[in-house]
């Protein structure tokens, strides 16, 4: 039987998962005993679910961040929002289809959107080179900003990347460019923005369009300065050391809530996001709905200056010999 | 150790002899050094009154961030800022060596509080900020310290209206901060667009390495980019371009002169003219167009 993506630490449930599924086969009827042992099999799962997902590790978030059935940006423009625009193209060299732009509704709110995109399938993530943006996606996104603060649209965006795409085309047509910029145009825009942490927050191609006034974060989803693998590279010349180096690189929702830099979590069901995607789109619309409504009333000015004032506070030193 | 000193220090810099295993014996320390580039060897007193490059091939070696304050701002006119904040370890991190340790270490080593200095400067007559990278500090790399201390440098030069001249190194965002380190990409670049706002110049001057957080945030939002010949600028480092892809770079991938080819920079300026030239940007450049 082809069975579905298995995450490493998910194995002792799929074991017990192929055991239910062999019995199930089998005729039950007059055979009580099976039946009972059937049962039992169901609750274990359950059971084994709740203990392993009651304290993942943040390498193990990491794995669900990933997973191949997480609900995408995609399912969340088409659940979350109506009367839906695309907005394609950079205006200088190409449309990016690793990154999404448009407008939207959002309980009768109109709204500016961004996302990562990643597909579903692989000839889809072919050509969305799996969420990994291109310089042409930053500055489409940077004209979506722009767009947004000129009209007055407030901005909600999806992160959910390993990063920009590492490649020779990024860095000749200067991504490093495109990602400041981006930077530079949302840390400064005149409209509420909303992030919300779907998935993946790889580095500079999340942060290019993941900073706002509220952050909110699923609650395996991970916002990080570098991904474990990359990391555990550079400090052990292996990237098989993730699993280590993950926990402090300080990357999940909790690690974010506790240095107040997220301001909240939606929680997942036992399993991930993918186990039950319409309550985790439900809470997530509840989420958006709630700060797009208590970030409104400020002037253009206000909105700038409390950004910057959040963006200051950002970050930990010593000073004076303290 | 205060700044001052670190200018003495560098008249007593000592260079490790060329070709230790065979000459060192004949060679009094510390007066040749090996270009680089072209591997020649060179009179140390040569090679400093060139500012580091070398006579022969125009290879530009590294610097340190002293050196280049007194090699861009006019003579006694550099006054340090914010020189007493330096790194904590919020994270209390331990993977490799102990983000404690290498900052022990860095600071013993440069005699620097981080991978930044930053202060009042005169460049040509005009009244500047000027901030230097020092890249021997855990390769400049950017964590809260870094990000607070550039972030700084844009605030006194919007609150002064001085024009901010910034010289880059570093190999990107400080991954012993974690998500802390990626967030100053955010703050420093904030607060560049701010100055900007404000009609203020800010030039950057890039030079070998800028990588990363730090060139895909502040260093490239400025006026005008200049960086010196050779330098190597990038977002992606070579190797993890190569894993990906699977295939060799091209020739002079990410140089200095791959990048004004490409339109991302204003221009390459020798080392030896960097001072005039700045000077003669900010005779154009008026804060404010005043």
């Amino acid at each position: 039987m082809a069975r579905a993506f298995v995450m490493e630490f998910e194995r002792p449930i799929a074991e017990l998962e192929d055991k239910l599924a062999a019995l199930k086969r089998l005729d039950v009827s007059g055979e009580p005993e099976l039946a009972a042992e059937i049962d039992a099999l169901q609750v274990a799962i359950i059971k084994l679910r709740d203990t392993l997902y009651s304290s993942l590790s943040a390498w193990e978030r990491v794995q669900v961040s990933r997973h191949p059935e997480r609900p995408k940006t995609q399912d969340y423009i088409e659940t979350l929002f109506t009367d839906v625009i695309e907005l394609r193209g950079d205006r200088a060299f190409g449309d990016d289809e690793a990154m999404f732009a448009g407008l939207g509704t959002l309980d009768g709110r109109r709204v500016a959107i961004l996302g990562h995109r990643k597909g579903k399938g692989t000839k889809e993530n072919i050509r969305r080179n799996f969420g990994m943006p291109q310089p042409e996606g930053f500055r489409k996104a940077r004209r979506i900003m722009q767009l947004a603060g000129r009209f007055g649209i407030p901005l909600v965006t999806f992160l959910d990347t390993q990063g920009a795409y590492p490649g020779i085309g990024s860095e000749e047509r200067g991504v490093a460019w495109a990602i400041a910029e981006c930077l530079a145009t949302l840390t400064r825009l005149p409209v509420p923005v909303v992030c919300v942490g779907i998935g993946e927050g790889g580095s500079g191609g999340a942060l290019a369009i993941g900073v706002g006034d509220r952050l909110i974060m699923l609650q395996n989803a991970y916002y990080s300065v570098i991904t474990p693998e990359a990391c555990s590279s550079i400090l052990f010349k292996d990237p098989s050391r993730a699993c280590e180096v993950a926990p402090a690189l300080t990357m999940t929702a909790e690690d974010l809530v506790r240095l107040g830099l997220a301001d909240e979590i939606v929680p997942e069901p036992p399993g991930g996001a993918h186990r039950d995607p319409a309550s985790v789109l439900i809470a997530v619309r509840e989420a958006v709905v709630r700060s797009l409504g208590d970030l409104e009333g400020q002037s253009r000015d206000e909105i700038v200056a409390r950004r910057y004032a959040r963006l200051r506070a950002v970050g930990v030193h010593t000073e004076g010999g303290v | 150790m205060p700044i001052s000193d670190w200018f003495q220090a560098r008249e007593e810099r000592t260079y490790i002899p060329v070709d230790s295993q065979r000459s060192a014996a004949d060679l009094p320390d510390g007066v040749w050094v090996k270009c680089e580039g072209c591997k020649k060897t060179i009179y140390q007193r040569d090679f400093e009154a060139n500012l580091d490059v070398c006579p022969g091939c125009g290879k530009h070696a590294d610097i340190d961030a002293p050196t280049r304050v007194l090699l861009l701002a006019d003579a006694g006119t550099f006054a340090e800022t914010e020189a007493d904040i330096t790194s904590a370890d919020p994270l209390r991190w331990t993977s490799g060596k102990p983000y404690a340790t290498q900052l022990e270490t860095a600071k013993a080593k440069t005699g620097l509080t981080e991978g930044i200095i930053t202060g009042r400067a005169a460049i040509g007559g005009h009244p500047v900020v000027l901030g230097a990278m020092d890249f021997r500090f855990i390769g400049a790399s950017m964590g809260s310290a870094v990000g607070e201390k550039i972030t700084r440098a844009f605030e006194l030069a919007l609150a002064e209206r001085r024009p901010l001249v910034l010289v880059t190194a570093s190999g990107g965002a400080r991954m012993q901060e974690g998500v802390l380190s990626l967030m100053q990409m955010a703050k420093t670049s904030a607060a560049a667009a701010r100055l900007a706002e404000a009609g203020i110049p800010y030039v950057s001057i890039l030079t070998n390495p800028t990588s990363g957080g730090v060139t895909a945030s502040f260093a490239v939002l400025a006026d005008v980019i200049l960086a010196e010949p050779g330098a190597l600028i990038m977002f992606t480092g070579p190797r993890v371009i190569e894993q990906t892809i699977r295939q060799s770079l091209p020739k002079g991938f990410q140089t200095a002169e791959f990048l004004v080819e490409h339109g991302f920079i204003d221009a390459v300026v020798d080392r030896r003219e960097l001072r005039d030239r700045v000077s003669l940007l900010l005779d154009y450049l008026n804060p404010g167009g005043e």
